[in-house]
């Protein structure tokens, strides 16, 4: 294994490790809003961390079809780092103007 | 020289409901924004179909030139591109800041979600402040920004620049609208 | 390497079934959004992650890219649809 491989496989294991959060949040926390957190953004990042450690193994062979794959693979973290922010903002506008009210801490500890 | 309103601000009093309503003036017409997409569309097409040949770097030009001819105007206002640059070297120079600002929140909420005792630790808050932004460009990359540091969440902007706030935690929301807001501010030149 | 891609995938495949409970079990309509916009961010990754088992990733990349903007587009059409939906928190009060 060279350098690029370990650190390929470094990023990727991060990219892993960052998904893992973001499902293990989607399923723990206790409303909608908060859901959003870990699925819109742990996400983001762990696609930028798996998708940066894809481009470097395939900057193992430096020949021009491999770099301009590893572009390709750049222009969807870009294109991803743009629409995610965006996609988030959708569903949370959908859920308040649908009037979901955010969960609180004062709304648990009433309910008790 | 009593006016010296920067004509890249939008005059929202003239959206107000009690005035009839004006078209905002066109902007001055200039081949720059044309000749931006132009590339930007020819950079994308070049870098996804990978071929270099005659053929297909002539059906590029063709593409791109359609997609310019019908929709030029629309990435970037003419007037907006007097300072641009300075402003995209600013911009590349902010995003290094963001990333490992990102990183570093992105940590926070991992930690959040693997706590065992999670239930206690957050507690989610609705955020409101004033920016002092002017410019709807910096506006955007600041409430997409805020969006992106996770532990907060962009709701609502309004027009005059309000913006709503979904904090996971009292330590996420603490630092708004702070360094992050100098910073947008610092792209665009204000 | 190659395993090291299969195991990744793999492990992968097993997070999606996690958000795909959501997805399901969601209380309210939104909640199966956000698993379902969940699901296609990491299927973004793992069709690259095929596309390096196979040693074809100059194609796969090409339908990864067309994915993501897909899931961009479905999540953008659905919460436009639901927002104008009164009774969201209906359904969840119903459970």
């Amino acid at each position: 294994m060279s350098v690029l491989d370990i650190v390929a496989t470094a990023m990727i294991a991060m990219g892993l490790f960052f998904f893992l959060g973001g499902a293990i949040g989607i399923l723990r926390f206790p409303d909608f809003y908060s859901r959003l957190h870990p699925a819109g953004k742990l996400d983001t990042m762990g696609q930028f961390a798996a998708m940066i450690g894809m481009a470097i193994y395939l900057l193992n062979d430096l020949s021009l079809g491999s770099v301009l794959t590893a572009l390709k693979i750049l222009l969807i973290v870009v294109f991803v780092f743009i629409t995610s922010p965006t996609a988030t903002h959708a569903i949370v506008d959908a859920g308040v103007r649908a009037g979901l009210a955010p969960w609180t801490k004062e709304s648990r500890e009433g309910r008790r | 020289m009593a006016n010296t309103k920067p004509d890249n601000t939008v005059d929202y009093q003239a959206f107000s409901p009690f005035k009839p309503f004006e078209p905002p003036t066109p902007p001055e017409k200039s081949p720059l924004p044309y000749v931006f997409t132009f590339c930007v569309c020819m950079i994308t097409w070049l870098v996804l179909s990978g071929k270099f040949d005659f053929f297909h770097i002539a059906l590029g030009i063709v593409s791109s030139a359609i997609v310019t001819a019908t929709s030029g105007d629309m990435l970037l206002k003419a007037r907006r591109i007097a300072g641009l640059p300075g402003a995209w070297l600013r911009f590349i120079a902010y995003v290094p800041w963001l990333l490992f600002e990102i990183f570093r929140a992105n940590m926070h909420v991992m930690r959040l979600v693997f706590h065992p005792r999670m239930m206690d630790l957050i507690d989610p808050r609705m955020i409101r402040f004033q920016t002092r932004l002017d410019n709807e460009m910096a506006r955007f990359i600041f409430a997409n920004s805020i969006t992106l540091t996770p532990g907060t969440i962009t709701v609502y902007v309004s027009i005059l620049g309000k913006y709503t706030v979904h904090a996971i935690d009292r330590a996420s929301g603490q630092g708004l609208p702070g360094e992050m807001e100098d910073r947008v501010g610092a792209i665009v030149g204000e | 390497m190659q395993s090291i891609f299969l195991y990744a995938g793999v492990f992968l495949a097993c997070i999606m079934v996690l958000s795909l409970y959501r997805a399901v079990f969601g209380p309210t309509v939104l909640d199966r959004l956000i698993g379902v916009n969940a699901i296609g961010s990491k299927t973004t990754t793992l069709l690259i992650l095929i596309g390096l088992i196979y040693e074809r990733v100059d194609m796969f990349v090409d339908i990864a890219l067309a994915y993501a903007t897909l899931n961009f587009i479905a999540v953008l059409a659905a919460s436009r649809y639901f927002q104008k939906k009164k009774g969201l928190y209906d359904e969840a009060e119903g459970r």
